[in-house]
């Protein structure tokens, strides 16, 4: 018995949360109090698969999982390597962490929809392990859809009207990038007549100058840009993310756009190889233009906002521009400063937007000029945040230091200097609009009555601000994974 | 330069068709006004690219990949992969299609409208 489950782990950890997701609203019609334990029991169970898949990958190397045994070329394979485990456990933790915060956040702002949130949340993550754990592109792509649909409707269960527009905008250009990445894919399969990935790179060697393969390219490029807000494409982001519960933007700023930059890896990495997309097609050197830009422009949009969440999703339009910008560098030590910073920023934004949610909770405010001498009313949460906002800057010890280090190694080292500047000059700005809240918070004085968020939020937002410290020095089993990929 | 003629073009009109659908849908998508309208563009749009896929699985004069007992040729059949591919697309194509127009229900209920211009207007 523990065989067979040891045997079928890469496609347990799907089904778990999808069968949960199913039986939810059912729960739900007998006690809505059940929703979160039968989720959080269902999120640590895939938790507990990621950790046994680790040492799996760990011992015996990568896993390849052939669905109802038809062999690879034909039927749906699931392949789980360094790359896959790391994404798995960043997502199951990650889930793990907001699913113990969801518990008060959501029944004060949803109390009419407990059940249904939780449906769409154990959803949401079925669709991003989905994603992860794959190695079929058609598969893939349903995934990606299931996780978008997901997210739509967990952004249009936000308390304002303007929800449902930002909802609806996200749903206008996500279908938009689905469609291109399903051109894409039927482009690769006409060319190659496969869906596997390990196999379309090897068949893919002999067809780097055909024009329908250049095609590809560039729809995949432009749908995946769409679904991760690279800067010019980045539009519907703020509005989901400041109309949106706290709960789901926590969820949907830590691993949606997180999980997209991973299917873009695996294209760019592991199905079109480094050397065609450096000198095939310079879609290496486009992406880090374009990253550059969108690194200081969601830094300068960011100091012009008011509302605290809207100025935290300008500033995740800025971060996602660092991720994109080691990943165009294409070298082994931008690559490892992107992957890190996957990590890092999962963390850190997490952590943010988590304490303004328990701000939110406890005080109702959103305008950062509110803030004032708030430190001394909530100690921990300010804390918190001060610790995720001083990692965003990148001060030493702290893990946001590390992953720009990197990054700016592996600009400098492919020659292009300007880059290395444009990260230096985007700290400072990031140090700007940081420090204006963090300068309020500590000296003024705060007039209403108010305490400490309940502590079944501050533990979770206590664990993420330790995430930011502990990733910052044990940062080096990154290196392992790119190397795995370059 | 490839030359181009007539019949390599006429040829391959399952192909322009993909083509002219797939901006007629992406077009209706970005520049209509009325958030339906929208929605139909998605679904043209969707549609053309189904059409693509099941235009590259046929070949003309073969058979659906049924198994006839005295079979004897076994190569004089279609793909069928990609059929079933967008048998899985047209699943994801109309879980979209539902959750849109659930959404413009909610946002009639609350704007009164649905053009888009007059919501912009109200927010």
């Amino acid at each position: 018995m523990i065989y067979i489950i040891i045997q079928n782990l890469p496609v347990l950890i799907v089904i778990i949360p999808l069968i949960t997701a199913f039986l939810m609203p059912i729960i739900g019609l007998f006690k809505i109090r059940y929703c979160f334990y039968t989720s959080l029991i269902s999120i640590s169970i895939t938790l507990l698969i990621g950790v046994l898949i680790l040492n799996s990958v760990i011992n015996d190397g990568t896993i390849h999982y052939h669905i109802g045994n038809w062999e690879p070329p034909y039927g749906i394979e699931y392949v789980i390597d360094y790359l896959n485990t790391f994404m798995i456990l960043l997502i199951t933790s990650v889930a793990f962490i907001i699913t113990i915060y969801s518990r008060r956040s959501v029944e004060k702002e949803l109390p009419n929809n407990i059940a249904l949130f939780y449906t769409l949340f154990v959803l949401f993550i079925t669709g991003l392990l989905g994603i992860v754990v794959t190695g079929d592109l058609f598969n893939l792509y349903v995934f990606l859809e299931i996780t978008s649909l997901a997210a739509y409707t967990l952004i249009s269960l936000g308390e304002k009207r303007d929800a449902l527009i930002a909802s609806f905008n996200y749903l206008i250009m996500g279908s938009i990038a689905a469609c291109f990445i399903l051109i894409g894919i039927g482009f690769i399969y006409t060319m190659t007549g496969s869906l596997n990935m390990a196999d379309i790179s090897i068949r893919l060697k002999d067809l780097y100058d055909s024009n329908v393969v250049h095609a590809a390219v560039i729809f995949f490029i432009v749908g995946l840009s769409i679904k991760i807000a690279l800067f010019p494409l980045h539009t519907w982001l703020p509005n989901a993310y400041t109309h949106a519960p706290s709960t789901v933007t926590a969820l949907i700023a830590s691993l949606m756009s997180k999980v997209c930059i991973y299917i873009m890896i695996r294209i760019l990495f592991s199905i079109f190889t480094v050397q065609f997309f450096l000198h095939t097609v310079p879609v290496g050197e486009i992406l880090s233009w374009i990253a550059a830009i969108a690194i200081i422009l969601g830094s300068i949009n960011a100091i012009a906002q008011t509302d605290i969440k809207r100025m935290l999703a300008y500033s995740s339009v800025s971060q996602i521009g660092y991720i994109v910008l080691g990943m165009g560098l294409a070298n082994y030590d931008g690559l490892t400063g992107s992957l890190l910073h996957i990590l890092n920023h999962a963390f850190m934004k997490g952590c943010l937007f988590l304490t303004v949610g328990a701000i939110i909770y406890k005080t109702g405010i959103r305008n950062i000029y509110d803030f004032k001498g708030l430190a001394w009313k909530m100690p921990v949460t300010m804390l918190a945040f001060t610790i995720a906002s001083l990692s965003m800057v990148g001060i030493p010890p702290l893990c946001g230091f590390f992953s720009k280090w990197y990054l700016a190694l592996g600009s400098i080292k492919s020659g292009k200097w300007i880059f290395a500047l444009v990260i230096l000059l985007s700290s400072l700005l990031n140090a700007a609009y940081f420090f204006r809240i963090l300068e309020r918070a500590l000296f003024g004085k705060y007039e209403h009555k108010t305490d400490e968020a309940p502590k079944s939020m501050l533990i979770p937002i206590t664990i993420m601000a330790i995430g930011c410290i502990v990733f910052g020095i044990f940062g080096q089993f990154m290196e392992i994974i790119s190397k795995s990929l370059i | 330069m490839k030359k181009v003629e007539l019949g390599w073009i006429l040829g391959r009109y399952n192909y322009w068709v993909f083509v002219i659908l797939t901006l007629i849908g992406f077009y209706a998508m970005i520049a209509k006004n009325n958030l339906i309208k929208k929605i139909i563009g998605m679904n043209i749009f969707q549609t053309a690219i189904f059409l693509f896929y099941i235009s590259i699985a046929d070949i003309e004069g073969k058979r659906a990949p049924i198994i006839v007992s005295n079979i004897t040729e076994h190569i004089n059949y279609v793909n069928p992969l990609p059929h079933v591919l967008i048998l899985t697309a047209i699943v994801v194509c109309v879980s979209t299609t539902a959750v849109a127009l659930t959404l413009i229900m909610k946002i009639y209920q609350e704007f009164k409208t649905i053009e888009e211009d007059k919501i912009m207007e109200a927010l």
